[in-house]
């Protein structure tokens, strides 16, 4: 275990978590995210309320286009194909 | 064409000044796509090449109106200083002092869930409002959303953090509201 990152804090912990997830971080500060991830439910929380609405984002179904815009655009078809 | 319509709109709605006006550059979009006047050479996913022909005509379009900021400019949303929690949340030592809740799966597979993410989307700041639009609800990787706007892999990524903070906020009142 590398003892030459310091232990981060929970407030620390929120403000990294999207490197984290992005894969940037060097691998000591991952280390120690890791470390303090395994020893606290909190931020586990936090960690697992942010891969949710991750997830729920990609089930957002298209809303409905308005009219006059699908008119248009069905419009703009037919002109294409006499 | 309705799979991507929203998120070509949010996107569009980056630089030019009305819904009207963005679903009109969506339109030219499909337009030159289906026209075949865009020819698909493969060196991107379909996707992301979709995304960035919307974006150049949404930024020639918002040109005309000579009202278009760039993205890069739009990196300063002024809330610089917020941070991804609010502080009264902590202890003084940095610990939770109202700490977060787990998930619940019935709660997360609710069709509420959803309503409550699109809608904390649709609130955020434009540009926060397309990179998280892009990354999450339309699964682009970091490379092809910065490629689709134009921006550097570390004002994405500040960008996307911003995003996913306040959507995760939203998300964690509906969690709370039982």
């Amino acid at each position: 275990m590398s003892t030459t990152v310091r232990d981060l804090a929970c407030q620390e912990i929120v403000e990294l978590v999207t490197d984290y997830l992005e894969g940037a971080m060097d691998a000591r500060l991952r280390a120690a995210f890791e470390a303090h991830l395994a020893g606290c439910p909190h931020c586990t929380h936090y960690l697992e309320q942010i891969e949710a609405t991750i997830r729920i984002a990609g089930r957002i179904e298209p809303e409905d286009l308005s009219l006059d815009f699908r008119a248009g655009l069905v419009e703009a078809f037919r002109s294409l194909r006499p | 064409m309705d799979a991507y319509g929203p998120s070509l709109l949010r996107v569009a709605r980056l630089y030019v000044s009305s819904r009207a006006i963005a679903e009109e550059v969506v339109q030219e979009t499909w337009l030159a796509v289906l026209t075949g006047i865009e020819r698909f050479e493969g060196r991107s996913s379909l996707k992301t090449w979709l995304f960035r022909i919307l974006t150049n005509k949404a930024k020639t379009r918002g040109q005309r109106e000579r009202r278009t900021v760039p993205v890069s400019a739009l990196a300063a949303d002024g809330d610089e200083d917020q941070t991804a929690v609010d502080i009264d949340r902590f202890a003084r030592g940095g610990e939770w002092s109202l700490p977060p809740r787990g998930v619940p799966e019935e709660r997360l597979l609710a069709g509420e869930a959803r309503e409550t993410v699109e809608t904390a989307i649709a609130a955020l700041p434009p540009n926060q409002c397309a990179v998280i639009t892009l990354r999450d609800v339309e699964g682009l990787s970091a490379e092809e959303a910065c490629n689709v706007l134009g921006i550097s892999e570390t004002n994405q990524r500040v960008l996307l953090h911003r995003a996913r903070a306040k959507v995760r906020a939203a998300f964690e009142e509906y969690l709370g509201a039982t």
